[in-house]
């Protein structure tokens, strides 16, 4: 699996926090998204650099605790493409 | 064009250039009381151009077509007798096109103690009439159609055009107000039966004086009083729904918006008649510091 | 009139700091009729204009910076969109103005996305396109079978998250329009870019906006493509071979009666220094440079007659007589008129 994901630079995405959710801009496009859990955190485990599917549930482990019988990386997979179809996080490989 | 006239509203300038004469004859006689704009010495932030849709069409079943530096290709053309509606429709268009000093909220606004209210909804939720009754009745008329937010103080800037009142709202809106300061009855145009409202001496003399916003509105016409908070994710959305110009302001929009909804208490209103709506703006007003 | 104004202090900005206010309104209401508002906004920065002014043109800069950035997304859009594709993407017109870093880019207006891609691939893109949002905008059955039968185009897609459109051209010019430019080889020959996807040749580029501006089309806005070839020219015209180069291609795309005549037009309005080949006149140059300079004061055109024969003279340029009929017609029938405001 040669697949990693990259987020966009911090200094294209300013977040504020507006009680359950999240408003994020993204200069580079100019758009504002609404965004709630797990999206921002995805974000910022992806600030840590580049990473695989399998990387990201090691570094989101440190944060949250997962319930094991949920299929983690299908899930991630899925919130990923729709941060890419954004364009806030670009796929390689 | 024909016919030209300067006019200024809050921080806008215009400059409306008009085939005919009488639409802009009836532009002069309701915006008397604003302070002129002398356009040999001004350059006006937009031009309006109420030109006929074909050349022989100032003549002959004479039809205005609304233009100027933003206009709608699919705009449709209006009849002369409307044109004073035409007008309004023409600076309307640029503000919602072509304002790009403040974000621009489709929402009226009223203001006491240099505090202000501001009230937004969808057409029909009754925010024109509501400010145009509140400014009659002690508060400082702000604006019927647009308020302005500006994104470096956070402060509401007026934009006092004429009231443009409809329908059933007229009769309402108008009880007791001398015939000075109503425009012509405009019956039957494509948004129903319009009149125009000049708003009173203090709206027009403190045009250029902001206010510090101090709670947002959403009222809803409707059968049963209700009275609920939005929550700032709420109003920001709606918020952004309501303004023209949020996404061309990129991150000072952003900023800006933040910063109203985070610090402006957000209700939406419910109410079955005037009564019930103005006690429960006296009742909020009382709880704000 | 006022256009010839705008003309004047795009080439010389220093000259509008001698403008009374009525000249001022002329000058802004025509630069926003042309399109070129943010171009005047760009050339004027820095100047010390009445404060009245220097609000307007602080306008118009801000939505530069906007206009600059929309069109870099969606480049980026596009562009990731037909990755996988592998397949050859040129930028056309403002787009790859501003991906390229050009002059002409600074302060233009961008409205729609247009790329060009090989025709054979064609299929391949729009089914891209489609699965990566965007859709057509509200088709209508007599533009589309129009659009696929005779244009250099697909019918436009607009996407339905960003509310952007995309013209996805396979060559520059209509296929019913006389001259037939060797789209193949202005691909093959296109120069990328370091962030994907490439841009025209500087001489593919000046046959395309010649092209657009006087083989396809009334030449409504025509100002602004003209002050875009005229850009183009000052950047690059005194690269050693640059108009022999420029003449050879014009030739091999069919287009050197429009290149020779848009390089005159550029000289007659904006002076623009070419060899004195090029600029051997012809009869009818006066009437296109009125055509292009009929914006007053108002932001209005005016020449109402001239500009109809201009419209019929765009059509007949694009189809054969009996086509234009139908199309007329067609477009007739549906309520269409061509002068409009």
């Amino acid at each position: 699996m040669g697949v990693t994901y990259r987020a966009e630079a911090p200094d294209q995405i300013v977040i504020e926090h507006l009680g359950a959710i999240d408003l994020l801009y993204h200069h580079r496009s100019g758009a504002t998204h609404l965004v709630a859990a797990p999206m921002p955190q995805i974000l910022e485990a992806l600030g840590d650099g580049p990473a695989t599917v399998a990387d990201l549930i090691g570094r989101l482990a440190a944060q949250f605790d997962f319930d094991a019988a949920e299929d983690m990386a299908s899930l991630l997979e899925q919130r990923l493409a729709e941060l890419a179809a954004l364009g806030l996080v670009r796929v390689d490989g | 064009m024909r016919h030209e006239i300067g006019l200024g509203i809050g921080p806008a300038t215009f400059r409306i250039g008009s085939a005919w004469r009488a639409p802009l004859d009836a532009l002069a006689r309701l915006y008397a009381a604003y302070p002129p704009v002398d356009l040999s010495r001004r350059v006006p932030d937009f031009t309006v151009r109420l030109q006929p849709t074909r050349p022989w069409r100032r003549l002959i079943r004479p039809s205005i077509f609304i233009a100027g530096d933003h206009w709608l290709p699919e705009a449709a053309p209006m009849a002369l007798e409307h044109g004073l509606l035409a007008a309004e429709m023409g600076m309307n268009l640029q503000m919602a096109l072509g304002w790009r000093r403040h974000v621009l909220l489709h929402a009226s606004s009223v203001e006491r103690d240099g505090k202000a209210i501001i009230i937004t909804g969808e057409s029909g939720s009754g925010k024109s009439t509501l400010a145009a009754m509140l400014g009659e009745r002690g508060w400082r008329l702000m604006g019927d159609e647009f308020a302005l937010l500006d994104p470096v103080s956070g402060a509401v800037f007026p934009f006092p055009r004429l009231i443009s009142l409809k329908n059933q709202a007229i009769d309402i809106a108008t009880a007791g107000i001398a015939s000075e300061r109503l425009g012509p009855l405009m019956a039957a145009t494509a948004k129903g039966d319009i009149r125009h409202l000049v708003p009173r001496a203090d709206a027009i003399a403190r045009m250029k004086e902001p206010a510090t916003p101090a709670l947002l509105l959403f009222p809803q016409y409707g059968p049963a009083a209700d009275r609920r908070p939005v929550d700032p994710g709420e109003a920001f959305v709606r918020l952004t729904q309501a303004s023209t110009n949020y996404v061309a302001l990129g991150e000072a929009g952003f900023r800006a918006l933040t910063r109203f909804v985070t610090q402006v208490p957000a209700v939406a209103l419910d109410y079955p008649d005037s009564a019930t709506v103005f006690a429960a703006i006296d009742d909020l007003w009382s709880r704000i510091g | 009139m006022s256009a010839a104004l705008l003309v004047a202090v795009l080439l010389e900005p220093g000259e509008a700091l001698r403008l009374d206010a009525r000249h001022w309104t002329g000058l802004l209401a025509a630069a926003r009729g042309e399109r070129l508002i943010g171009t005047l906004a760009a050339k004027l920065d820095g100047l010390d204009v009445p404060p009245d002014v220097a609000a307007i043109l602080a306008d118009a800069r801000l939505d530069n910076l906007r206009e600059r950035r929309q069109a870099l997304w969606e480049v980026d859009r596009a562009l990731a969109a037909l990755a996988p594709l592998d397949c050859p993407v040129v930028l056309l017109k403002g787009s790859a103005f501003i991906a390229a870093g050009l002059l002409a880019g600074q302060g233009r207006a961008i409205g729609d996305l247009d790329i060009l891609v090989p025709r054979e691939r064609l299929d391949e893109v729009e089914a891209a396109l489609l699965s990566a949002g965007w859709e057509w905008v509200k088709p209508d059955p007599y533009d589309d079978i129009y659009y696929r039968r005779w244009m250099h185009e697909l019918p436009p897609l607009i996407h339905h998250d960003r509310d952007r459109m995309i013209d996805v051209h396979h060559t520059i010019l209509p296929l019913t329009a006389r001259p037939r430019p060797d789209a193949a080889a202005m691909i093959a020959d296109a120069v990328p870019l370091e962030g994907g996807g490439a841009v025209l040749r500087i001489d593919d580029m000046l046959c395309h906006a010649a092209a657009h501006l006087l083989a396809d089309g009334d030449m409504a806005g025509g100002l602004r493509n003209l002050w875009d070839i005229h850009c183009l020219i000052l950047e690059h015209g005194e690269a050693p071979n640059f108009w022999l180069a420029l003449d050879r291609r014009a030739r091999q795309h069919g287009l050197t009666g429009p290149m020779r005549r848009a390089v005159r037009l550029s000289h007659r309005i904006f002076g623009t220094e070419a060899p004195a080949a090029w600029l051997k006149g012809a009869v009818f140059d006066a009437l296109f440079e009125a055509r292009l300079l009929t914006r007053n004061d108002w932001g209005l055109e005016e020449r109402p007659f001239l500009r109809l024969a201009f419209y019929i003279r765009s059509h007949w340029l694009r189809m054969p007589p009996l086509m234009l009929a139908r199309h007329l017609w067609t477009k007739w029938r549906k309520g269409y008129r061509p002068v409009g405001p």
